[in-house]
């Protein structure tokens, strides 16, 4: 008896401690944004055994059948050579989940080191860095992604690098600003009077500081390169047109849009929900984490 | 003044110089021989080492490169394989109807971003906020061309009340379509063929400013919350300056600045917005332009569109940058 009160003693505190760290998180924005993307990555991971049918298993007796909803098979419809769109959205939340959270990795370990790279060192380095940042933020948005699968073509590799050739900027802006200020506080400087090289100094104590803003950025960052690959699928500049993607789904759709709805509503939907979902959770996580940056990220670019 | 805007003038040269040459190493890296891109499928071997002599291809990297720069400059693009006329000539064409959509778009996103955020920043938390940050959220998270596909099935489609494509109806237009149609009609007094411009450039307009409304309403409402407690603004209520002459001149004079700034950065997303929101409606502009120069892989014409956007774009950076130095002069002095 008295072992178990003292296990409760123990274990009391550090209940309370978990409590406190989950409240914050229970805030509508980040509840419903999260369900949304907790729904998004379950339907990619699980797509295999979710699909009803082989994404690409053409039938064309059944070539644009409207959604059957749950009377039929086809619960979404078919496309026009009778795939299961169902199906191909499963596919495609993979596709964009995949490609948007690469993206927003090599964007983040780019922006990032590069962003602390310049504050730390501030100088020439600083300037080059800058120079650079100035010049690819010159391109509008989305234009230069075009560009680059224009010439280099389409494919997995050049979707990803046209989609981070701009998205590592806000990660690079905001990591300078903070590391600027970083590489004078006294931790630093401690750092430094230890003997630490530059090396140990940037990863071991100014880039750990600069993980929430990250988090947060790379929320936005998700977002936005969500939309873009979609919209460059929809032109035709994505993947390859075998791999299902939401964006070519709505560029097939666009051509039945006056006889058949569904091919262009429901990928579109699929786009629409997850990008908000990704917005509301990145919104929530800002107020929570970083305040300070409520002005510089929009969530678009 | 003067030095203000003669410092920002020779502070974007560099910039240019880099973008062009950026461009310049976009084509050299994509596969093959420039020569090949740089002509239609049909040309012959020698054709292609006519060519590779006439572009200067057969020169060192630094010779091709100074005079890419040097044609860029010049504004000489080459010639379009497509419609054989010079670049500049073909894109200058289509450029007003782009212009023509982006400030549509423009002003429909400011007429509804601006008092929604304004609404919604005066009283955090209301009703009225929470309607606001609705459509912010529904802005934001749209991609344009599926709201554009949308608009087409319901609003062209289903309830038929506005044309799907194309700038006006075939027979209304009186002469070229191109150029600022809208103000020309107005300006030769053809009203009908006026109003026939605005209902056909409402949808595009409508898909392209949406994403814009989004993001003008946000920072608006974060901007105005935050003016919201400035002294300047507890003074003026305290004085007995009725609310809605605080609000609609006190707070959101001083809460244009970062709306300006945000507004101008994401110019550019109008801008490569438009790319597609003109595929979706047929609009005949420079951005449907650069699509289908991509799909007939008219590559002088693709590298002109991008040049010729992207200096459109630090164009209107620069333009944001004098105008807010004349919204706060704060920052024309400080830096």
């Amino acid at each position: 008896m008295a072992v178990d009160v003292a296990v409760a003693d123990a274990a009391r505190p550090v209940r309370a401690r978990r409590r406190f760290a989950i409240r914050p998180l229970l805030k509508p924005k980040i509840v419903l944004g999260g369900a949304i993307v907790l729904t998004l990555i379950v339907a990619g991971a699980l797509a295999p055994w979710l699909a009803p049918f082989d994404p690409n298993a053409q039938n064309l007796d059944l070539a644009l059948k409207p959604p059957q909803w749950l009377l039929g098979p086809h619960i979404l419809g078919t496309d026009a050579v009778g795939r299961d769109i169902l199906a191909r959205l499963f596919y495609g939340a993979r596709v964009s989940l995949v490609i948007a959270v690469m993206v927003v990795l090599i964007s983040g370990v780019i922006g990032v080191t590069l962003g602390a790279i310049s504050g730390y060192f501030a100088g020439i380095v600083d300037f080059l860095i800058q120079k650079l940042v100035e010049v690819v933020w010159a391109f509008p948005p989305l234009l230069l992604a075009i560009a680059i699968m224009a010439f280099l073509g389409q494919g997995l590799r050049n979707l990803i690098l046209a989609l981070v050739m701009q998205r590592w900027i806000s990660y690079c802006r905001v990591a300078r600003g903070q590391a600027l200020s970083l590489r004078t506080r006294e931790f630093v400087d401690a750092a430094r009077a230890l003997g630490a090289s530059n090396t140990r100094i940037i990863v071991r104590h100014i880039v750990p500081n600069l993980f929430q803003s990250a988090v947060v950025i790379g929320t936005f960052a998700m977002a936005s390169a969500i939309i873009s690959e979609a919209a460059l699928s929809f032109l035709g500049l994505g993947v390859p047109p075998e791999i299902p993607t939401w964006g070519s789904m709505l560029a097939d759709g666009r051509t039945y849009i006056s006889t058949s709805w569904w091919l262009a509503l429901f990928p579109g939907l699929c786009i629409f929900f997850t990008v908000l979902g990704i917005n509301l959770l990145g919104d929530g996580l800002r107020d929570l984490l970083d305040p300070r940056l409520k002005r510089s990220g929009t969530g678009m670019g | 003044m003067a030095g203000y805007l003669l410092r920002r003038v020779i502070g974007t040269i560099p910039v240019i110089l880099l973008i062009t040459s950026l461009v310049f190493l976009l084509i050299h890296a994509a596969p093959g021989d420039p020569a090949d891109l740089l002509l239609s499928d049909q040309a012959t071997s020698q054709d292609i080492a006519e060519a590779r002599h006439r572009w200067g291809l057969d020169q060192p990297f630094y010779v091709q490169y100074s005079r890419f720069i040097v044609n860029v400059l010049k504004g000489d693009f080459g010639t379009s394989f497509r419609y054989s006329d010079p670049v500049i000539t073909v894109i200058g064409e289509r450029l007003p109807a782009t212009v023509e959509l982006a400030i549509v778009s423009l002003l429909i996103a400011i007429a509804l971003g601006l008092p929604l955020g304004v609404w919604a920043g005066a009283k955090p938390n209301s009703w009225a906020d929470n309607l606001g940050s609705f459509f912010g959220f529904f802005g934001i998270s749209m991609p344009n061309f599926w709201f554009g596909i949308m608009l087409i099935l319901v609003v062209a489609g289903y309830l038929n009340w506005l044309p799907s494509s194309g700038r006006s109806t075939y027979g209304i237009a009186r002469g070229s379509e191109t150029g600022f149609y809208i103000v020309a009609s107005l300006l030769a007094g053809n009203f009908l063929a006026a109003w026939d411009g605005v209902r056909h450039i409402i949808l595009p307009a409508v898909a392209l400013g949406t994403n814009m409304m989004g993001i003008i309403m946000r920072v608006t409402r974060s901007a105005v919350l935050e003016v919201m407690h400035e002294d300047f603004v507890r003074t003026a209520r305290a004085k007995g300056v009725a609310e809605s002459t605080v609000l609609w001149r006190h707070v959101l004079r001083n809460a244009l600045v970062p709306v300006i700034t945000v507004a101008g950065l994401e110019l550019g997303t109008l801008l490569s917005g438009s790319i597609i929101v003109e595929t979706v409606f047929a609009w005949p502009g420079s951005g449907s332009l650069l699509i289908s120069a991509i799909e007939s892989r008219d590559y002088p014409l693709i590298t002109g569109t991008v040049i010729i956007y992207t200096l459109a774009f630090v164009a209107i950076n620069f333009m944001i940058d004098i105008l807010y130095g004349f919204v706060d002069p704060r920052i024309r002095f400080g830096k």
